[in-house]
């Protein structure tokens, strides 16, 4: 078992020392008092200048949250949360009123330079020449929404965006400049009583991006939003809400990154996706929350709802996720399929190495007529880490020709890990057709060898199998994110390499 | 020249002696054919020379081009000019032949130093290697032997031989699996590759391959151990008394 063993060693010293994001900004910052109650969400809301509606709203979903209780049938175990020992806001203290780019603190441009995030848009923006053979620049470029903690720090191509009439701005932004668009869509496919943590997140959310892709529009750009914890005992919570009129399409990355620390840290966010007739959204995830060190101390808990709904006839939602961080992550994002011939896709990469613990999968409830849906699970366990992939598939009575395919498939690196399928089928149609496949596998010693025997090193080896493991999946992505998420992936699962 | 030098190999697997003390010498440029029923540690030695893990060299040493090969990894054998053809070569899902092509060579390239070929120069080489050996485009698209014939893995042993150009080639049972047509296909190959700077160890258990293949040189294993060596005629006589009289010897 030599080559095998090995690799397990190395897997087992990736730890602190391999997460590239785990520095921490200095920065000044403006904090709601400790803990939850009434007056929390009130300062939540009053920080955001917002609405006598939306402050309602928030105090109806936390008084309901105040009569629900944890769920517990995820395969996690964790400590019970305090979470009155929580910050439910934090904001960077800014100096002045932003107006621009060059107006925001420089301690957090450089925060996501060092994440490689490009918050300026000047290389663009100047008109750089398109080098030889390299497509349309118009193609490259890239919307950016920073969340920082609490509160949203810059979205650039906001003017550029505005002329083919999209909305991209942060959450909080648009609650006060489209109160008629939030007013008609939040809520309206996660509701606030829909569980623990989406609701805790309909009581105390900071700030989230908000798209609105008019009738008919295909978004210019790829639009995305880069989400950082900075603040200690902080919990995040944002909130993002996209809407695609009739005939429109648009494609939303977003990524997460936060600082080593000792303690866990809460994250619960809600995503919700509209399609109208005929509109397609595609969503992609790239989540590098920190995992917690080689003890299992620390990380980020993710516990995140995430759901669309293909409203409209023809309409198509597509899920992508890389995941290759946080201590434990809860998470299905799902698509109601209410119209008819709608379309809805699930590819997932999910890593876990460590102590991480990994319990996420889809649901597709098919409602309409003729509607279609696509899972392609990679599950990749290593280390002590347990991998589950949970998923439900459902055929409504009237649904009929619902037809989904299922392949969930799982890869375990060395003897420590576990790799646990769930997939829960109810068709209640006889015309639906329901395919479900599964396989669960090892990296071979042989395959290993084999490759070193061609002048591959260990790490590289294990590298090869397993991006070729992921395969179907990262093709889905966004090509610069397909190439982010291919290094990514090998940084979590090799350790140094060379 | 003295391409390898194996001197009085002794090796374990968990507790077990399988090698008591072989001794081989290959020059340049000689065909060697290793014959021995099942369990006389002919692919343990392919295997130790490639440095698979899971043996424990208890005795000996293994030089290749005056180099102590046991202190080399594994990818650094490679890239210094050893090349095992495999017996049952791997499927690697997902990889397409022609992406593990490139990252292999690549990797031997940089291991020696050398640059990195670039896409055009490296495509333009496979498919001149892959025209020379009969082998269709479509199968460099797809994962690395995955649905290949066993046919089509040889092949793929011997169009990986041809583009890292490697000076030794152990050849581990090549025979395995194939029927008469893709075997002399895939000995065509490898008579294509010899030449007087690489050496080509074959393992076989029938003395078939080598009609294809010619030796130079025959060596008999039996226990661990190298019993008799010969010229090509000692592998017909072999295949006319068998190796029965050999295991008294040892």
């Amino acid at each position: 078992m030599p080559a095998v063993q090995e690799t397990v060693d190395r897997v087992k010293r990736i730890d602190v020392d391999q997460y590239r994001y785990g520095f921490e900004t200095l920065i000044e910052s403006d904090k709601a008092p400790k803990g939850l109650s009434e007056d929390t969400v009130k300062f939540i809301s009053a920080k955001k200048n917002e609405p006598a509606w939306m402050l309602q709203w928030r105090l109806e979903a936390y008084r309901r949250w105040l009569t629900m209780t944890e769920p517990t049938w995820a395969r996690v175990d964790y400590p019970k949360i305090d979470f009155q020992d929580l910050y439910y806001y934090s904001a960077p203290k800014p100096k002045k009123t932003i107006n621009s780019l060059d107006e925001i603190d420089p301690e957090i441009l450089k925060t996501y330079e060092k994440l490689g995030i490009p918050l300026r848009e000047v290389a663009m923006l100047e008109g750089v020449e398109p080098k030889p053979g390299e497509q349309d620049p118009n193609r490259r470029k890239i919307a950016v929404d920073a969340v920082f903690d609490s509160v949203s720090v810059a979205t650039t191509f906001q003017a550029e965006l505005k002329k083919a009439g999209v909305i991209f701005m942060p959450i909080s932004e648009a609650i006060r400049e489209h109160p008629e668009l939030v007013q008609k869509y939040l809520g309206s496919v996660v509701p606030t009583s829909d569980n623990f943590y989406a609701t805790l997140n309909s009581a105390v959310f900071s700030d989230g991006s908000f798209v609105y892709v008019p009738p008919g529009v295909r978004c210019p750009m790829e639009l995305s939003t880069y989400f950082r914890i900075n603040e200690r005992n902080t919990g995040q919570f944002e909130r993002t809400l996209i809407i695609a009129d009739k005939g429109s399409y648009v494609s939303y990355l977003e990524g997460c990154t936060a600082p080593q620390r000792d303690e866990n840290q809460l994250h619960a966010a809600v995503v919700e996706l509209v399609t109208h007739d005929d509109a397609e959204i595609k969503y992609s995830t790239v989540q590098n929350w920190y995992p917690g060190n080689s003890e299992g101390k620390g990380g980020i808990y993710n516990f995140v709802t995430k759901r669309g709904d293909c409203r409209g006839n023809n309409s198509k939602i597509s899920w992508t996720q890389v995941e290759t961080g946080s201590a434990i992550t809860w998470k299905y994002p799902s698509c109601i399929l209410r119209g008819d011939n709608s379309r809805g896709e699930f590819y997932s990469i999910a890593i876990s190495n460590g102590h991480q613990q990994v319990d996420s999968g889809t649901k597709m409830i098919h409602l309409g007529k003729n509607t279609s849906s696509r899972i392609i699970s990679k599950g990749i366990a290593a280390g002590k880490s347990q991998n589950t992939y949970r998923g439900l598939v459902t055929a409504h009575r009237k649904a009929t020709g619902a037809r989904n395919f299922t392949a969930c498939d799982s890869l375990l690196i060395g003897d420590k890990c576990g790799a646990h399928t769930v997939p829960y089928i109810e068709a209640k149609n006889s015309s639906a057709t329901f395919e479900h496949e599964a396989t669960t596998s090892k990296i071979s010693e042989d395959v290993l060898f084999y490759c070193i025997q061609r002048g591959l090193s260990q790490e590289e080896a294990v590298g090869l199998v397993v991006n070729g493991f992921v395969k179907d999946v990262l093709q889905q992505l966004p090509m610069e994110f397909a190439v982010e998420a291919q290094k990514l992936i090998s940084i979590s699962l090799e350790g140094s390499v060379g | 020249m003295v391409l390898l030098e194996v001197k009085d190999l002794q090796v374990r697997v968990e507790e077990r002696e399988i090698l008591h003390g072989l001794t081989l010498t290959v020059n340049e440029g000689e065909i060697h054919a290793i014959m021995g029923p099942n369990g006389s540690g002919k692919s343990t030695l392919s295997h130790v020379i490639a440095g698979k893990p899971g043996y424990e060299v208890t005795g000996g040493q293994i030089l290749f081009k005056g180099d102590d090969l046991l202190e080399m990894k594994p990818e650094e054998r490679a890239a210094k000019g050893v090349f095992l053809a495999f017996q049952y070569p791997v499927e690697i899902p997902g990889v397409t032949t022609m992406n593990f092509l490139r990252t292999a060579l690549n990797a031997q390239r940089k291991a020696r130093g050398e640059t990195e070929l670039m896409v055009p120069d490296f495509l333009k080489k496979v498919r001149e290697v892959s025209k020379s050996l009969n082998i269709p485009q479509d199968m460099l698209k797809r994962g690395v032997n995955v649905g290949f014939s066993g046919g089509e893995k040889k092949r793929n042993e011997v169009l990986q031989m041809a583009l890292f150009e490697p000076s030794l080639c152990i050849l581990d049972e090549m025979d395995s699996g194939l029927d008469i047509d893709a075997l002399r296909i895939a000995a065509d190959g490898v008579n294509a590759l010899h030449s007087p700077k690489r050496a080509m160890v074959v393992i076989t258990h029938y003395q078939r391959l080598l009609n294809y293949i010619v030796p130079d040189i025959v060596h008999v294993m039996s226990k661990g151990r190298v019993v008799k060596s010969g010229g090509k005629e000692l592998a017909l006589e072999l295949e006319a008394s068998g190796y029965a009289q050999f295991e008294d010897a040892a």
